[in-house]
């Protein structure tokens, strides 16, 4: 092919962007310049796919990492499953010096925790995903969300030190006698007024989780079409009338998937629950009684755990929890995927 | 002209102004514990605060004095441990993910990516523990930087993804055009774009888990004296903090809150250097 200029293209301007200026440049030189393979070279094309490989490779680490957790608590634990079998979720003693095993009290432990954590952090996070998304001036969106954030980003052992020196304290001198003497009828709050107990434990998780159901249920919220907004306002709703019937209808299943993320979260949650709950394997009727979840007693004596039984049994605890948080999760992230159809499932807040 | 509007009932200005009440009673009192929870830890942090606690290791019980200094460099190397695992693997996934990925095989490793991130990280603990420290049969600083790297991997994974999926098509075909190599493209045009996006993750990540203390209990395990060897056990800032939060004496007690201060100050400012870059950038503003 010929690189001459074509006659019939003479008048025509030229695409030449840099070589403004310049003397023409001969036909022999062009002739002179070497021709560029159009085709990658063999090297550049087996990086491509090494590349390609390594990424992979990094994507399966995702999966294998899922797979070694099944398989490393399975079979770590397989000494306690094979003795309890089934009976392993319902026994209620604990007792490491016989050898007797059953994890009933932790498992009523970490729901109660959990649930009275939802209870009370569910109206709270939901309230302010709305007034974050509906109601809220402009200006203050920023600033609220961002607490939200902050709130998120503080660890665990950090809400439990706080708990200890600040939240035991009042819980114990101030709210317990108080709800003692007027909700004491309802059998819930009966009890010395320890301070530390499943109460502190509920609470505190409660203070965690609600940005974590927080930021999902805004992201869901978002998610709900302008139209549907506008829509009812046309019809001459008010401003809590729109939010009702367009914005949390519209997003229930979103939301929903955000409360469970918060019970997921609540239910694996450690160190804070830990410092805080009380640490006795016992069932009790009584919110102001000391507990114990399944998290705590893996934490408190996986590494006292000195013969083979025992610590297979606290295994077999992990592996319990890892199944149930996985269920939880996927259930959560179906619900938030199908409102928001995968494109900003973010995580974490 | 008569107007075509009718009045609000009663009943529904009421319902209305009291439910907007409620959502931003609900906005105040999540904003209580924040507060209580930072000005407490600053009080009682300052006070405790001091040059030796930077520089000194723990003393014996009963003595006064000493510091959280080991602790301090023991979260270090844990943590780069953990960064060291879990940023390339977790940039990487994303990558494949958002640029080669489309199938069932994505959609699987994107789900499992959020389901790993729900699973409580006292069993990560125990997985590692059982993965990395039963073999090695010693606690380390090694097992403990695993456990947080792998706590990283689908955080940043997930990041990563959904930043590069910002990154318009036409910018990858305009690198493709020049014909220059795909792994270069990808490199060095796609990943360069979302850049900003994707050290957002990676710092968020590194926020999340560097206050972690559940997954270091029985892996980095802690120790009271300098330990900079990899295969040593530990102290760790946040196992610090605990073991003198549940401590009977009051000398820890106000070191597990001068640890507090410190290790919130770390966290803040990733969080907040990660809202500044990205509420101004090119990231969406989500808030």
């Amino acid at each position: 092919m010929s690189l001459s200029p074509n006659p019939e293209l003479r008048g025509l301007p030229r695409i030449q962007a840099s070589s403004a200026g310049r003397p023409p440049v001969s036909p022999d030189a062009i002739a002179a310049v070497p021709r560029i393979e159009l085709r990658s070279s063999k090297v550049s094309k087996y990086l491509d796919v090494a590349f390609r490989y390594s990424l992979l490779i990094c994507s399966l680490s995702i999966l294998a990492v899922m797979g070694l957790f099944f398989y490393e608590l399975t079979t770590r634990s397989k000494l306690s499953i094979a003795r309890f079998g089934l009976k392993f979720f319902v026994g209620d003693t604990w007792d490491p010096v016989s050898g007797d095993f059953g994890a009933l009290p932790f498992i009523y432990g970490t729901l109660v925790s959990s649930l009275l954590a939802l209870v009370l952090a569910v109206p709270l996070a939901v309230g302010v995903a709305v007034f974050v998304t509906e109601l809220c001036p402009r200006t203050l969106r920023g600033m609220i969300s961002f607490t939200v954030e902050l709130l998120a980003a503080i660890p665990s052992v950090i809400y439990g030190l706080w708990g200890i020196f600040v939240l035991v304290p009042i819980l114990h001198h101030t709210v317990q006698p108080w709800l003692a003497r007027y909700m004491g009828w309802t059998g819930l709050f009966e009890g010395p007024p320890y301070g530390i107990g499943m109460l502190a434990a509920g609470i505190i998780l409660a203070i965690m989780i609600v940005p974590i159901i927080a930021s999902i249920t805004r992201e869901v919220l978002v998610a709900v079409p302008r139209s549907q907004r506008e829509a009812v306002l046309a019809l001459g709703a008010t401003r809590w009338e729109m939010v009702r019937m367009a914005v949390l209808r519209n997003a229930r299943a979103g939301i929903m998937g955000g409360i469970i993320l918060g019970l997921g979260r609540a239910m694996g949650e450690t160190m804070a629950v830990t410092m805080l709950i009380g640490n006795r394997p016992e069932i009790a009727k009584s919110l102001f009684a000391p507990g114990y979840t399944m998290a705590s007693v893996i934490a408190n004596e996986f590494s006292e755990a000195t013969d083979d039984l025992y610590l297979s049994a606290l295994v077999e605890i992990g592996l319990a929890l890892l199944i149930v948080t996985v269920i939880v999760n996927a259930c959560a992230r179906l619900l938030i995927w199908s409102i928001t159809r995968g494109q900003s499932a973010r995580s974490n807040a | 002209m008569p107007s075509l509007s009718r009045p609000l009932s009663v009943g529904r200005r009421i319902t209305n102004v009291g439910f907007i009440g409620l959502a931003g009673l609900a906005a105040v009192m999540v904003l209580v514990p924040l507060i209580a929870i930072f000005s407490y830890l600053i009080y009682k942090g300052v006070g405790a605060l001091n040059w030796a606690f930077l520089t000194h290791t723990p003393r014996p019980i009963g003595e006064p004095g000493g510091g959280m200094a080991n602790a301090i460099v023991g979260s270090s190397v844990v943590l780069g441990i953990g960064s060291i695992m879990g940023v390339p693997l977790g940039i990487g996934a994303g990558l494949y993910m958002s640029e080669f990925g489309g199938g069932r095989y994505t959609n699987a490793v994107r789900f499992t990516a959020d389901v790993l991130n729900g699973i409580p990280s006292i069993v990560v603990g125990i997985a590692v523990y059982a993965l990395v420290v039963l073999p090695q049969q010693h606690f380390s600083a090694l097992s403990g930087g695993v456990a947080l790297g792998i706590m990283m991997i689908p955080t940043i994974a997930r990041t990563t993804e959904e930043m590069l999926r910002m990154v318009p098509n036409t910018i990858r075909e305009a690198a493709l055009g020049l014909g220059i190599p795909q792994w270069r493209a990808t490199l060095q045009v796609t990943l360069r774009t979302a850049s900003k996006g994707v050290i957002t993750g990676v710092m968020l990540a590194f926020a999340r888990v560097a206050g972690e203390t559940a997954p270091l209990l029985f892996t980095a395990f802690g120790n009271q004296f300098w330990n900079l060897n990899p295969n040593q056990p530990t102290a760790a800032l946040p196992l610090q903090i605990f073991a003198y939060a549940i401590s009977p004496f009051d000398e820890w007690h106000r070191q597990a809150w001068a640890g507090a201060l410190i290790l919130i100050i770390l966290i803040v400012v990733a969080v907040t250097a990660v809202r500044l870059v990205t509420s101004r950038g090119n990231v969406q503003n989500n808030a």
